[in-house]
């Protein structure tokens, strides 16, 4: 079970998308778990042959759980599905490698191969039961593993099997995800310290260049101002690394990528930052395709595990509708949070005349562990150096 | 082919309904800017627009946002457009 954000402790399995004796690729979505975020795509980030199945559909399951078993090239994936069938899990373990569905790196509560314990009994359904139980809980498609005997006798009785399929109900989404961010946001607020810079950009020169570029380009090839300034933090990041990546109990960790997680606003209420991977290599183009897509995605609740667990930084855009600045708070365990506003007609001196102009209110808030104002103020200053070149962000 | 007002009204509708199936037009005061009624940010209505172009053949460019502000002035400015299609 991979993590798949600051706070996740464990997801429900909700069903498989591959089957065993199937060969997969790294990347390669093969299963869903659903979170306090929503129903996430798992990718698997080892190729290989499936060899068992061990999560079932309901099943709640720790972080770090294995969830599958993989032959990895030159492995016979029906012995290993045999051994495991056969022996404990534990010894199942050692012969073969277990799945880690999510990439190890930035990931906090990845467990090396190897080292992951197999806990989910291979051989279900030990625990006496009485026939009617039985028959309720087929009917209710309760899972008797996960169902805890009451009485004094050990006997899971049908009270318990309604118990269990109260539990097991899909939670308040709308809570949960509420749950989620104010477990992440504590944690940030706890343990972070944040400093906090401002500054205001001159968006002209890049709203004009946009705007000429859109108007000879078909409407569904219009790019927004968002995507231009996502482009020009993945850029301006390039300067100050010590933004970019991770902090834990190593210390600073750096990105392995400008991998932007993009705060996004859910309908209905709640908030996802997954991210868009390796911005500042795409080009402005790719960038707002890749940005619609993921945009659609988080809006009917279709997010794969990399975006959520990968995020070496997130942007909160405030976009036309909101204010004019926003101070964020650090999505741990990440070091920085990039801040833009709603643009603003300002007036503007430049070389002693004033003219009216769209202002960005573009913010900073870090991680004091990491980096300091002047670093952060480095970061600022590149971006508005980039945006006042928008030619170079196409 | 032609549209009359209502038939622009309500294809203009049913393109903010794709993107916000929750909006109740009852409630949206059609002289008021329909965006922050909506909580229709700028990704959406881009695709919006993208609707329209799709339903009623009518590519809105960027320089004309500023007449697609309230429900109102939106179908004025569709209905010039459509007659000159």
């Amino acid at each position: 079970m991979p993590s798949l954000g600051a706070d996740m402790e464990d997801g429900t399995f909700t069903e498989w998308h591959a089957e065993p004796g199937q060969q997969v690729a790294r990347g390669q979505v093969i299963c869903v778990v659903e979170t306090q975020k929503g129903a996430i795509d798992v990718e698997i980030w080892q190729a290989g042959t499936l060899a068992k199945l061990i999560a079932s559909p309901g099943q709640k399951i720790p972080v770090g759980q294995v969830m599958a078993l993989v032959a990895t090239e030159g492995e016979d994936w029906k012995a290993i599905a045999a051994t495991a069938a056969e022996a404990p899990p534990r010894g199942a373990a050692r012969s073969e490698r277990p799945m880690p569905a999510s990439a190890p790196g930035p990931v906090p509560a990845a467990v090396a191969p190897g080292e992951m314990p197999v806990t989910v009994p291979a051989t279900p359904g030990r625990a006496k039961i009485s026939p009617a139980a039985r028959r309720r809980a087929e009917e209710l498609g309760i899972d008797l593993t996960a169902v805890k005997p009451s009485g004094t006798h050990a006997v899971i009785s049908i009270a318990d099997v309604e118990l269990a399929a109260r539990a097991a109900k899909p939670p308040d989404r709308q809570a949960a995800m509420r749950d989620a961010i104010a477990a992440a946001m504590s944690r940030s607020k706890r343990e972070i310290p944040h400093y906090y810079l401002a500054t205001g950009i001159n968006a002209e020169r890049a709203i004009s260049w946009l705007e000429k570029r859109n108007e000879a380009v078909p409407i569904g090839e219009r790019a927004l101002f968002a995507a231009l300034e996502l482009k020009a933090v993945a850029l301006a990041l390039r300067e100050t690394p010590e933004l970019n990546g991770f902090y834990d109990a190593g210390g600073f960790r750096p990105g392995a990528g400008m991998h932007l997680g993009v705060a996004i606003s859910l309908r209905g209420g709640g908030l996802v930052a997954p991210a868009l991977h390796d911005v500042d290599r795409l080009s402005l183009a790719d960038l707002m395709a890749r940005l619609k897509e993921l945009l659609r995605r988080a809006r009917s609740g279709q997010l794969r595990s990399s975006e959520m667990s990968d995020p070496t930084i997130t942007v909160t855009n405030l976009g036309d509708l909101g204010v004019e600045t926003v101070f964020g708070v650090i999505y741990p365990p990440q070091v920085a949070l990039v801040g833009l506003g709603r643009l603003q007609m300002k007036p503007w001196v430049t070389e002693g005349t004033i003219a009216p102009a769209r202002v960005l209110q573009a913010t900073l808030s870090a991680d004091h562990r990491v980096s300091d104002g002047m670093r952060g103020s480095r970061f600022l200053a590149e971006l508005d150096r980039l945006l006042q070149q928008p030619e170079i962000l196409a | 082919m032609s549209m009359n007002r209502d038939e622009v009204r309500k294809a203009l509708i049913d393109c903010i309904l794709a993107v916000a199936p929750e909006a109740n037009f009852s409630e949206v005061r059609p002289d008021r800017p329909v965006r922050d009624q909506l909580d229709i940010d700028s990704f959406d209505f881009l695709t919006i627009l993208q609707h329209l172009h799709e339903k009623i053949g009518v590519d809105v460019p960027e320089s004309d946002y500023g007449k697609m502000i309230t429900l109102d002035g939106s179908v004025d400015y569709l209905m010039r457009r459509v007659a000159k299609r």
